[in-house]
């Protein structure tokens, strides 16, 4: 009956979206009747697939062996927290997650949003209702997840075992939180184009929800990062893959889309553009999805391969796309022009950051896609780090540049003769650190000019400080300081990890030490383990740093029985100044182990600086938020005061 | 900027430096795209119209039964990948995927040396079945059949 009951709430939150939908429309074009009807039809359909969901997570909890998606995709004897999981583990559950997620917003609107007109609110609703029908379909006619067997199987076909690991409980929904949660700001910005509210009050309302996304979507990309930093054994944290460029292209326009609805908040400039972002940033996410779901991309992300779902999400992204644009070219020019600015200015600044990010976000894109335009002309070809690197350096290190300079300018004009002294002082130490790095040791150019730019981020991002008082510095500004310091910190990760690991691939008898780096690894055994759903062969290593104390190390060569595939569980050492990496081979004719190991220097900065990054946003978020509930307490003060001071005159 | 320039005049500045900048970009990225590119080859395209020494190429092909084997230092293999018409020589340092074994399928990544042996740095194998690299996947449809039974 759970799989029944997951399905008729599915139906009904779809046929509720339709009402929202209809009851939008009418009321834009006048009608007066279904106004009311809005916002509940909202919160409805959010309460439907959420329980929609629950049935599902409750299916795989139980493993409900009539189930077509269980048997597909889970096992009996897998651990629990993998059962849970294991919901979105898979193409159809993953796409329940996602239309959960969008009427999830939907509803979080109609519950608190209050300070937009009523006309625009309805409209934002309508779009989200209209975008979420089209997902809803696509779930209920091409990927229903509570397909029932005609007979249930005797057990099921068990996990994907390299899905099999804790990130699968983070990196997923977080992302889809952040992914799809960027749908509520392509809602509002359609919304605002169709009743002409571009203003300062419609960037405020939009800002906590894109912020809120936004954090949401850097920690899922965080994740996701690290969980294929461990898992698969390459010792690699970005390979430049098409999945992972479908998450990188919503964050860069989600964060253009942040600092441009801060310029139309603040100073009610940039409103078409801002309008655009918004469109652009969600776009992105279903491009991504197209990407990753319709199996013209074979990776650990897509599912399951089928062609005619890879044609339904093209005609939806072709729909919800190509409509706000058209939309956006038909109104734009309704949009009055805003407050006008000087090139140096915070303004500027701004600007010229946002272009730089489209800009990246351009290369990232056509790098993507390349590959498949040339297969539709036969040519087969892959695009890597030797095409992404220094192309995106191109655009990234002005970029960041401006980032150092841009929070110390004033709004609307400035002179750069006042930031004069940072910039002086910023140069000469950028100057001095890549001399001083190249007596140190000869480096390649982009990891050198990472490792001194970052320096100098991480302190130029903590100069908006200087002079304040820091108990009462708003939130917001201490977000800014904290994102923009984790960006810095994220960079030095990057650059300390491309310039400074050092690998060693030995084959090693027990007893014997390996030396990498500052590290003496010592193989003293490997022995069988096993777990729950896999038998595993476990090096034990002992590892000394500069010859101090031995630590265990034990990476595993896995071998899981459902479905039968083997991985290798890579060990992990981290110190403050790096990490220890590990992988056990196979063994060698003669009696010894293959080894892999890295000394990979100030890695974790590359994660520890990302949720810095996402740290700063929800700072911004508290602050703002904050802000704004002590305003309208302080209108609401006003307003009663007003009331009463009405009475005791009519009295 | 600010004075005397009418308001109009600023969004069009503006409009004009975010298409300047996204054409470069555009154009830049075309024209890294098409050096940078890493093409996939199968041993007999190879054989036929070999990339460059050092060139970053991408070989695909079925690993010949009986051919692999281990160095001296326990670590770095040797190999040869077929497509039936042609044989090409690879070497790999490192820890092989779980699924590679002679007579499947594999995606090698790296470069030829001067002597004509492929130099991989990574090795793509069958993960798992549904995991397949893209070229692998269209290669066991179209060529592998033969390959197998060629190599053999």
């Amino acid at each position: 009956m759970i799989a029944e009951f997951g399905l008729a709430a599915l139906w009904l939150a779809a046929a509720l979206a339709g009402l929202q939908l209809f009851a939008g429309i009418v009321t834009l074009r006048g009608g007066e009747g279904l106004a009311g009807l809005t916002r509940p039809l909202a919160i409805l359909q959010g309460v439907l697939t959420a329980l929609s969901f629950a049935a599902l997570m409750l299916l795989f909890i139980r493993t409900d062996l009539s189930v077509k998606l269980v048997v597909a995709n889970s096992h009996s004897a897998k651990p629990f927290i993998f059962k849970l999981a294991g919901t979105w583990g898979n193409h159809e559950g993953s796409m329940l997650l996602w239309v959960a997620v969008m009427a999830g917003m939907g509803a979080l609107i109609a519950l608190l949003e209050r300070r937009l007109p009523e006309r625009t609110i309805l409209a934002t609703l309508a779009t989200q209702a209209f975008v979420g029908l089209g997902f809803y379909a696509f779930l209920l006619f091409s990927s229903n997840p509570f397909e029932r067997l005609p007979r249930p199987a005797a057990e099921g076909m068990g996990l994907n075992p390299l899905l099999q690991d804790i990130g699968l409980a983070f990196h997923p929904p977080t992302l889809y939180l952040g992914y799809v949660g960027l749908s509520v700001a392509f809602s509002f910005a359609v919304g605002a184009l169709l009743t002409g509210q571009v203003g300062p009050t419609f960037a405020k309302v939009m800002r906590p929800w894109v912020l809120g996304a936004w954090i949401f979507l850097t920690i899922g990309i965080a994740a996701g990062s690290y969980w294929a930093y461990y898992e698969l054994g390459w010792g690699g944290w970005w390979f430049w893959d098409p999945v992972e460029n479908a998450s990188l292209m919503p964050w860069l326009a989600g964060t253009a889309l942040l600092h441009s609805v801060s310029v139309l908040a603040a100073r009610d400039a940039l409103r078409a553009w801002t309008v655009m972002l918004g469109v652009v940033a969600f776009s992105m996410s279903m491009v991504g999805t197209f990407l990753v779901r319709s199996g013209i991309l074979t990776s650990v992300h897509a599912f399951a391969v089928d062609p005619e779902r890879g044609s339904f999400i093209l005609v939806l992204l072709a729909i919800y796309i190509g409509g706000a644009l058209t939309l956006f070219a038909l109104k734009a020019g309704s949009i009055a022009e805003g407050e006008r600015f000087s090139a140096t200015s915070r303004e500027g600044a701004l600007v010229f950051n946002n272009v730089m990010l489209s800009a990246l976000l351009g290369i990232v894109l056509l790098g993507t896609l390349y590959p498949l335009l040339t297969e539709a002309f036969g040519v087969k070809v892959s695009v890597g780090p030797p095409y992404f690197n220094p192309v995106g350096a191109i655009f990234a290190v002005p970029m960041l540049v401006v980032m150092a300079i841009g929070p110390l300018l004033r709004w609307r004009r400035d002179r750069v003769a006042r930031v004069r002294g940072p910039i002086i002082a910023g140069g000469l130490l950028f100057v001095a650190l890549l001399v001083g790095l190249l007596v140190w040791r000869p480096f390649g150019v982009l990891p050198l000019i990472g490792l001194a730019l970052s320096v100098v981020l991480m302190i130029a991002s903590l100069l908006p400080l200087r002079g304040r008082n820091l108990l009462r510095l708003p939130l917001a500004v201490w977000g800014m300081v904290v994102a923009h310091f984790g960006l810095g910190l994220c960079l030095f990760g990057m650059a300390a990890d491309s310039a400074l690991t050092v690998e060693k691939l030995a084959a090693a008898r027990v007893g014997e030490v390996t030396e990498v780096g500052p590290w003496q690894v010592r193989l003293d055994a490997v022995e069988p383990v096993a777990g729950p759903n896999w038998a595993a062969l476990e090096g034990r290593l002992s590892a000394r740093y500069r010859n101090g104390k031995a630590i265990a190390v034990a990476p595993q060569a896995r071998s899981f029985w459902t479905p039968p595939q083997q991985t290798s569980e890579s060990a992990l050492l981290t110190r403050w100044n790096g990490q220890l990496y590990a992988v056990l081979g196979d063994e060698t004719d003669d009696g010894r182990w293959q080894l892999r190991l890295w000394w990979k220097p100030f890695v974790t900065c590359i994660w520890y600086g990302g949720l810095l990054v996402a740290l700063g946003g929800l700072l911004a978020l508290i602050g703002r938020v904050a802000t704004d509930l002590r305003r309208r307490a302080a209108l609401g003060k006003i307003a009663s005061r007003k009331d009463e001071l009405a009475k005791v005159r009519g009295a | 900027m600010n004075t005397g320039i009418k308001a109009k005049h600023q969004r069009l500045v503006l409009v004009v430096i975010a298409l300047v900048a996204l054409i470069g970009a555009g154009l830049l990225a075309a024209w890294a795209l098409r050096s940078q590119a890493n093409y996939f080859y199968v041993p007999s395209e190879m054989a036929e119209n070999p990339p460059e020494v050092g060139q970053a190429v991408r070989l695909g092909g079925m690993v010949e039964q009986g051919s692999i084997k281990t160095m001296a230092d326990g670590v770095t293999i040797a190999f040869v990948v077929g497509d039936g018409k042609a044989r090409r020589p690879v070497r790999y340092a490192g820890i092989v995927p779980a699924l590679f074994v002679e007579g499947s399928g594999v995606v090698a990544e790296g470069r030829l040396d001067g002597s004509g042996i492929f130099v991989a740095d990574n090795l793509l194998a069958k993960h798992d079945e549904n995991y397949v690299p893209r070229e692998l996947k269209d290669m066991t449809e179209a060529q592998a059949q033969a390959a197998v039974a060629e190599t053999r």
